[in-house]
């Protein structure tokens, strides 16, 4: 019960950060690998930030922005020169991006792990049933995340611009031929994609400590995500997010035991982690055998 | 598809002049020792193995970037395998590089087949994000290794030795071995992209259609390739290990595919050579860079941008482009 919670709320963060992934790779068919040091950047600036104002609240806020900010920027000065490119260069252009930040990030704040104290209304557990704790805080993530994600479904699918998001994902070209600033679409998208990884950052400071390289382990499960629900839809990355979540989670907690059925304990030991991570990418391969464009392609090919 | 570095290829230019950069690549490799022996210090020619071992590697994925336009970002991940082959063995007792090289071999050969035959089904971006994922599997599995070191790494009692013979742990002997692998490959990869097969795959990467029209199994030629690649990039893993005397689940990081792309670019797509100066301009600059600061991949980073913006080709691409400037001028 509790490792479902634990993988509901690791599905939300991820969906959070792969949500922003999906858009920028549907909308602009662009490969962000910068996506991953833009929630590390998000930690971070919320760790400053509480430093400097003391409160959670104005971190996050303050944070958000800077992310934006931020997002919109690398946008202005790099990104945008290179959606006419390849993907070989959006690959080298967007890790030369990551290199500089993780090791940005280590000149500025030092290789230490920080870590961000919890808000005080929400430090607590709470008793779900008898003699079972859970800390406030993760529900807390879990709620907020279920909250974006309802968000941004309203978004996406009923109003103008999510109306224009799913017409540039499905075809870019003949949305901006019909006269609409595509240009203008895209730096929308990617500041809000920056944004929404920023605040899965911040979110998840409090549980995890922020650390140079928090990003890259992040991403590349927000890519098999993205990959296994299928490019361009919010809608596939939020189902994969929480199924990778859990699955995920669930094989870490439980590998060893139901392997210790079938062998001897040690061997469980020794097998049980390796098989554990190893899930999600089985997962994926298993799903893009199957189906090599995801579960929920957007683009009608 | 737009013009870009891949589809962009570096042209060898005709006749001897094309022979010329090669030739004075392999000679300078092959004087480095001779030079050093005057400094008498052996680091460079540990630099220069080190060199030579992640060029093997970067001529194989020039194989399949460059030649079959198969983005592969989890080529680490065979140069590990290669690695902890040598490494596991050597724990169980088996230090001959007759038993080891064939074993480095054909497990990356065996990986490469297997999660070639998924990640080939897909294109594009799913095709780059498939292999990341098949390398992160294979890094995960090697960190939680924990008879083997997990994440600290599994530390090689002593170099592997040739049909009993300690040369490899002769520093200048194992230059010259370094520098027989590296030339074979070169000169395989050479052959193979003039061969018939060879000219498949090149057709495949502009036209797949049109050569599967032709009569050609484009997946199987393709699946071929990235066997090939992955095997050479065992070889340098067998290389590395040896070399470092050391194997741990960092050599099949994410990042190190990345590098390995970066080191690829850097020379120039689609030429072996522009491989092999990519591998050492990129090397040798971490090695001047890291000397200022530890943190000198906050300056490679954006030069790395700036690289894709402005340098399209990499360094031949830019030496050529200068050349033609300069002869106008």
């Amino acid at each position: 019960m509790v490792q479902i919670l634990n993988g509901l709320q690791f599905g939300v963060l991820l969906f959070l950060i792969a949500a922003g992934l999906t858009l920028v790779f549907g909308v602009m068919d662009f490969i962000n690998l910068a996506h991953g040091v833009q929630y590390m950047l998000g930690a971070y600036l919320g760790v400053a930030f509480y430093a400097l104002t003391g409160s959670f609240l104005a971190a996050l806020v303050l944070a958000l922005a800077a992310t934006l900010t931020f997002g919109l920027l690398l946008e202005f000065v790099v990104f945008r020169h290179l959606y006419d490119r390849d993907h070989l260069d959006h690959v080298i252009a967007t890790f030369g991006i990551i290199l500089f930040l993780n090791h940005g990030v280590k000149l500025v704040w030092g290789a230490a792990p920080l870590s961000l104290p919890m808000p005080e209304l929400f430090s607590g557990s709470v008793k779900l049933t008898e003699g079972l704790l859970y800390p406030v805080w993760r529900l807390v993530v879990i709620a907020s995340g279920l909250a974006i994600a309802t968000m941004l479904y309203v978004l996406v699918a009923h109003t103008r611009t999510g109306m224009l998001v799913r017409a540039g994902a499905t075809n870019a070209a003949m949305v901006s031929a019909l006269g609409v600033n595509i240009r203008r679409l895209f730096t929308i998208v990617f500041g809000f994609g920056a944004m929404l990884a920023g605040f899965a950052g911040i979110m998840i400071a409090p549980i995890l400590s922020v650390e140079p390289g928090m990003g890259d382990t992040v991403l590349i499960l927000a890519f098999v995500v993205i990959v296994i629900g299928g490019i361009g839809s919010i809608r596939g990355a939020f189902l994969a997010a929480l199924l990778i979540g859990i699955v995920d989670t669930l094989g870490r907690s439980f590998s060893v035991d139901i392997l210790r059925l079938a062998m001897g304990p040690s061997a469980a030991r020794t097998v049980g982690p390796a098989i554990a991570s190893m899930l999600i990418y089985l997962l994926m391969a298993v799903v893009l055998y199957v189906r090599p464009t995801g579960l929920f392609p957007a683009k009608g090919r | 598809m737009p013009a870009s570095l891949a589809a962009s290829p570096v042209r060898p230019r005709g006749g001897l002049l094309a022979a010329t950069l090669p030739a004075g690549i392999f000679l300078v490799l092959t004087l480095l020792p001779v030079v050093t022996s005057v400094t008498g210090s052996t680091y460079l020619i540990s630099l220069g193995s080190r060199v030579m071992i992640f060029a093997i590697a970067a001529v194989a994925l020039d194989l399949l970037v460059g030649y079959a336009a198969l983005i592969s970002f989890g080529h680490a991940a065979f140069i590990g395998l290669g690695a902890y082959a040598v490494g596991i063995l050597s724990a169980y007792g088996f230090t001959d590089a007759l038993v080891s090289l064939p074993v480095a071999l054909a497990v990356s050969a065996a990986y490469a087949f297997l999660t070639g035959l998924v990640c080939l089904r897909t294109k594009g971006v799913y095709f780059i994000m498939i292999t990341l994922a098949f390398g992160q599997m294979a890094f995960f599995t090697a960190s939680s290794l924990a008879p083997f070191g997990g994440d600290d790494g599994l530390t090689i009692a002593a170099r592997n030795t040739l049909a009993g013979f300690p040369v490899l742990r002769n520093e200048r002997a194992f230059y010259y071995i370094v520098f027989f692998c590296l030339l074979s490959t070169y000169l395989f990869c050479r052959a193979l992209v003039a061969s018939r097969f060879g000219r498949v795959v090149r057709g495949a990467k502009e036209n797949p259609v049109r050569v599967s029209t032709l009569g050609f199994d484009v997946y199987r030629f393709q699946l071929a390739t990235y066997v090939i690649a992955g095997a050479l990039a065992g070889l340098s893993g067998f290389l590395l290990a040896n070399a470092a005397e050391f194997v741990s689940p960092a050599y099949m990081s994410w990042q190190r595919s990345g590098e390995l792309i970066v080191m690829v670019l850097l020379g120039g797509l689609a030429s072996l050579d522009g491989a092999v100066i990519g591998t050492a301009a990129y090397l040798l600059t971490e090695e001047w860079l890291s000397a200022f600061t530890e943190n000198w991949k906050v300056i490679f980073g954006p030069v790395l941008v700036l690289i894709v913006l402005f340098a399209r080709g990499g360094l031949l691409g830019l030496t050529s482009a200068l050349a033609r400037r300069f002869m106008r001028a």
